[in-house]
């Protein structure tokens, strides 16, 4: 009992270290000028790599479940979000028939029929939803978590498990990637999503097309409407993309504030997985790993307890993508690629997959690494190339398999314990 | 249908002890209701066939409320077989189970399970990475739904019931270790615990004493004697001496069939039952 409990206060510790790393050791560099709004902003990309790889931490260390479409969950997240800003974003495209404006990157990808010209082009139906900022926060963790919940209910319902399950979701990763490719499902193709210019214009919270935007925007600044909107240049003016009704992505306030969203994100995600795993639940999710089969006789229904996993999951991919988008300003298919989803569990594994801190760990550790050696260095014996860096990506993961089986989580777990007993050791020299 | 309901009870009353009693079993929904009070569990035409091979099939068989019933057979006689199919890890190719006055052929495991038949495997089948008291606290009834299980920490009672139970198969000590480290022996009292605490009607206890010392062989019989008070338990073993110890009914299962149906004692004078055992 004594020892669980000593165990908690230092869990504590380390968390409230960490917190403040984040929130004022971090920020508090940048305004010193040793850090970058660059860097702090690939941080927060980086951390919303973390929630992704958590989901994954959670599903694969917990539930034994290995899922090989995680960025595709990702990029529904990302896609929902990455609609939103297009929306409101870019200053060129026109306006369709139906009042609303084609957004820039839709318009120059835009999928015209034989003898259509650039005056038929409409927004698609199920763009509309995404004008609204509320609405699409919802849809991006919904739309991630429902397909979850569809697949989870049919592959675990009829007790695919293991590797079958894992070259399943490897598959749908592949025919989700080749669906985004494809120009005429309205998605911007190859090119993706891009030309954001700003983020949660206020107009945006509670009108829900870009009419009734308009006739706000038009209500709060007192505008004249006696002259003819479409023969007056107002008109750019009160489209729908104005940086007084937003927030400018270019803006380092607002880039300072994405990375505390995001962070505040990764904290509270990793609440949320800590207490499904501490829960009685968490256990169940242990048995299933241990051995399903058995479960069955104890009275549960395991599929359903994975479907639940897998929809966490899913949503917390979708969390990550809509944290990243606004960060990264674009988002193409090649996020959906396969391999992509094969990395997330490259992170989780070599982080350490037993714990959920391993997953944060390995997910911020890789892509450091990444970012720092896909920059040509100059080492002492000879230049290092970005191209070396999947072999030492591989090398690493190999490495980590062999000698490190429970992650780099191992290694500092160690440190801190020995930390600990050092300081048990004065403390009590002391009594 | 002539016959009447009071005739139908006379005639179950006068059924004897030995195999013949299932004789008179005719399988139909009637009659199952009124079979139904004299049998926890029982099964008509059971059969199951694997690429062609019949490894049980069992035209009529019954346990009754309350009893300790040990089924013995060689190997291959299909006494895991029968189990399967009680428990619905195997689905029958012919036939019907009823138990408790239901029929639960076509039920899947976790459906059985909740109906009140608890199981224990040939190994001891207990949850590694878990502690012995998360593998009790999984156990525990009436907590199976994931909601139950996300919002509701275990409540006192049941706190002090895990720590009863582990008490009495003196696992208290390693309450809080990993269930991988505990030992051969204390893994099957384990799995027996767990199959205790879930309050199962009917318990299928599959070869209890395998791998177990003399003593703690002699434990466990003792273990499932004071059980039987209140259960109706179905022990399947190899070890004579266990089963002699049990001093219950015992059924011998040969090539899928019910072969003889007595005491031990009986059982080892009877013929039939020597050869399939020796060979032939």
């Amino acid at each position: 009992m004594k020892n669980s409990d000593e165990k908690l206060i230092e869990n504590k510790g380390s968390f409230g270290a960490l917190l403040l790393i984040g929130f004022a050791v971090l920020p508090f560099l940048y305004g010193e000028g040793i850090f970058s709004i660059g860097d702090i902003n690939m941080l927060g990309r980086y951390m919303s790599f973390a929630i992704l790889a958590l989901g994954l931490g959670l599903l694969w260390g917990y539930v034994g479940i290995l899922s090989l479409c995680q960025f595709t969950f990702f990029c529904l997240g990302a896609y929902a979000m990455g609609m939103h800003l297009a929306h409101h974003g870019g200053p060129e495209g026109i306006i369709d028939a139906n009042g609303w404006k084609i957004p820039a990157c839709l318009f120059v990808v835009y999928p015209y029929d034989v003898g259509e010209s650039s005056g038929d082009a409409l927004v698609p139906g199920f763009w509309k939803p995404f004008w609204n900022l509320p609405l699409t926060l919802i849809l991006g963790i919904l739309i991630p978590g429902v397909t979850a919940f569809l697949l989870g209910y049919f592959v675990f319902r009829s007790r695919v498990r293991g590797v079958y399950f894992a070259i399943l979701t490897q598959a749908i990763a592949v025919a989700g990637w080749l669906v985004f490719c494809r120009n005429d499902v309205m998605l911007c193709g190859t090119n993706g999503l891009t030309r954001f210019d700003v983020i949660a214009p206020s107009e945006s919270f509670h009108t829900f097309n870009p009419v009734d935007a308009k006739d706000s925007w038009i209500a709060s600044h007192g505008a004249n409407m006696d002259y003819d909107l479409n023969g007056d240049e107002k008109l750019d003016q009160l489209d729908y993309s104005i940086a007084d009704v937003g927030f400018s992505l270019s803006s380092e306030r607002v880039q300072l504030w994405l990375y505390w969203i995001t962070l505040s994100c990764l904290f509270g995600a990793y609440l949320l997985c800590r207490w499904i795993v501490k829960s009685r639940l968490g256990k169940v999710l242990l048995a299933i790993r241990d051995d399903e089969p058995t479960l069955h006789f104890f009275g549960y229904k395991p599929h359903i307890y994975k479907i639940f996993a897998f929809c966490i999951a899913a949503a917390l991919a979708g969390l990550a993508g809509m944290l990243f988008v606004p960060q990264m300003k674009i988002v193409t298919p090649s996020n959906m690629e396969a391999y992509r989803s094969v990395l997330v569990v490259v992170w989780v594994a070599v982080g350490g997959r037993s714990s959920l801190g391993g997953a944060v760990l390995g997910a911020l550790s890789v892509n450091l690494l990444y970012n720092f050696l896909t920059s040509e260095q100059d080492l002492l014996f000879f230049k290092w190339s970005p191209d070396y860096w999947p072999i030492l990506l591989g090398l690493i993961f190999i490495a980590v398999v062999l000698y490190l089986p429970n992650g780099l989580i191992e290694i500092v777990n160690k440190l801190k314990k020995k930390f600990a007993s050092s300081h048990l050791v004065t403390n009590s020299s002391q009594k | 249908m002539s016959t009447t309901e009071t005739d139908k009870d006379s005639e179950i009353e006068i059924i004897s002890d030995s195999l013949k009693k299932y004789a008179e079993f005719r399988p139909s929904v009637v009659q199952s209701s009124i079979w139904s009070k004299k049998f926890v569990l029982f099964v008509e035409n059971l059969s199951v066939s694997f690429d062609g091979f019949k490894a049980v099939d069992i035209p009529q068989y019954g346990i009754e409320h309350g009893e300790l019933r040990v089924i013995i057979g060689p190997n291959g006689a299909g006494k895991t077989t029968f189990c399967d199919l009680v428990s619905g890890k195997t689905k029958p190719s012919t036939g019907r189970v009823y138990f408790d006055e239901k029929e639960i052929t076509q039920l899947d495991e976790s459906d059985i399970a909740l109906c009140g038949i608890g199981r224990k495997f040939q190994t001891p089948t207990v949850f590694d990475s878990l502690t012995t008291y998360e593998n009790l606290l999984l156990a525990l009834p009436g907590n199976q739904g994931w909601k139950n299980n996300l919002l509701q920490p275990e409540s006192k009672e049941e706190v002090e019931k895990i720590d009863e139970i582990l008490e009495k198969v003196s696992l208290i000590n390693q309450r809080e270790m990993p269930a991988k480290s505990l030992s051969h022996g204390q893994r099957q009292w384990l799995a027996i615990s767990a199959l205790i605490i879930s309050k199962p009607k009917l318990l299928l206890v599959d070869e209890p004493a395998a791998g177990l010392t003399d003593l703690e062989t002699e434990q466990t019989a003792d273990l499932l004697l004071e059980l039987a008070e209140e259960h109706t338990i179905v022990v399947i073993e190899h070890d004579m001496d266990f089963v002699r110890r049990l001093g219950k009914t015992v059924t011998v299962l040969n090539e899928g069939q019910v072969l003889a149906e007595g005491m031990i004692d009986e059982m080892e004078k009877n013929e039939e039952v020597m050869e399939a055992y020796l060979g032939r």
